[in-house]
């Protein structure tokens, strides 16, 4: 029988004239055909089967080893990102051995993510050993800011790929060695659509979001948001000169993720920094 | 273009597990809630499958819709986007359904021997 169709290979469709009563048999897709095939061995192999032999079906495949187009059907139920969830399981692993926290930051390109992460370096560095992965498509820029503040940076260029992945983590933390109780963070590719299928192996993902951006981010990206734990909206001492209604934010916000946790700051001026430095001071793994 | 990696991931997965057999046929599920575009996965496909033993092959795309589930009231709701908000008011729901992103069956060629 075909495994494709159900159809069986005695099968005879037949079609019958109502006056004549004549029946004839009907050539159908599925009167099966005999195949002989020689391999090169001098093997003779003699079968039926149903499809055709054009060579836009076999582009590359010699009659000697002939196949019959009913395939067998292999059930895998693999999910895709699983070697990617597999080295994330192990970098969470690796991190906890070491007492170590992580922290994923996402935002689109230019929310200020480096801006607030040199300025949280340059005022809690002295509490807790910290190091820096930088993913960037292109440039160590983002590396060199950090290294100017003393903190062990590394820089992962992606090239075409829009995001970091776990093994990318896996690499850069073999290669800092982060020091026992230390907070890593990973400043991810500027893009709200990527990252949020990719775990790190992060304790979480923090959304950056900044007042010169839309108020309609959350519902606009609304993957990222669900995925993430945090909320930082950044630059709020630009409020005053720019249309953007910081209630509507955190409505829509949490619309997606009632869950999230916000805050609202400025790396420039310093204000609102003290609820998030707390926030990071109680983090342990 | 994160659908250009994952085809990559596919084509891999499929080679990993064909064994040297033309794969027919390959049968995917991307739920309706991922990030994950169906048509772009069908654009990479094609050139990530060129010169394989996928070459050719259907590729079939199965895509669940969206189901939550209320945290508050238990009720299930139909979602086309990955947050909502149920009957009863809530908006805290856990998504049961439409973020598989799975390669579910292969369909190889098979030796007549």
């Amino acid at each position: 029988m075909c495994v494709t169709c159900g159809c069986s290979d005695e099968a005879t469709p037949t079609l019958t004239h109502p006056i004549t009563g004549k029946t004839e048999a009907i050539a159908s897709l599925h009167t099966p055909q005999s195949h002989t095939h020689i391999q090169p061995d001098g093997t003779v192999l003699t079968h039926h089967h149903s499809h055709d032999h054009s060579p836009s079906h076999h582009p590359d495949h010699a009659a000697a080893l002939h196949a019959q187009h009913h395939g067998t059907t292999l059930t895998l139920e693999q999910r895709l990102l699983s070697k990617n969830d597999a080295i994330a399981s192990q970098n969470r692993g690796w991190l906890k051995g070491r007492e170590s926290v992580a922290l994923n930051l996402v935002s689109s390109p230019g929310a200020g993510k480096t801006t607030l992460l040199v300025r949280t370096l340059e005022d809690l560095q002295s509490d807790r050993p910290m190091v820096v992965i930088e993913g960037d498509q292109a440039t160590s820029h983002d590396a060199d800011r950090i290294q100017a503040t003393g903190c062990a940076a590394i820089q992962v260029n992606t090239g075409t790929g829009c995001h970091l992945d776990a093994a990318m983590v896996e690499q850069g933390l073999d290669t800092l060695h982060p020091p026992l109780g230390s907070l890593v963070w990973i400043e991810n590719v500027g893009n709200l659509v990527c990252p949020a299928l990719f775990d790190l192996g992060e304790t979480a993902k923090v959304v950056i979001l900044s007042v010169t951006e839309g108020e309609d981010k959350p519902i606009k990206y609304p993957h990222m948001f669900r995925a993430s734990q945090v909320m930082v909206l950044t630059k709020i001492d630009l409020l005053p000169y720019v249309a953007f209604d910081v209630d509507r934010c955190l409505d829509y916000a949490r619309q997606v993720n009632p869950h999230l946790i916000c805050f609202q700051l400025s790396a420039t001026t310093g204000a609102g920094l003290e609820d998030w430095y707390a926030w990071l001071q109680q983090l342990h793994a | 273009m994160h659908e250009l990696g994952l085809t990559e991931t596919i084509v891999a997965i499929a080679l990993d597990h064909a064994q040297g057999a033309h794969v027919l046929r390959l049968t995917l599920e991307v739920g309706q809630l991922t990030a994950v575009m169906p048509d772009a996965i069908r654009f990479c496909f094609d050139v990530c499958a060129q010169g394989t033993l996928l070459e050719g092959a259907l590729l079939e795309i199965v895509q669940p819709p969206g189901l939550g589930q209320c945290r508050a009231c238990g009720a299930t709701l139909s979602l086309d986007s990955p947050f909502g908000q149920c009957a009863c008011g809530s908006v805290d729901l856990a998504i049961i359904q439409g973020q598989e992103l799975t390669i579910k069956q292969l369909e190889l060629e098979e030796l007549c021997v």
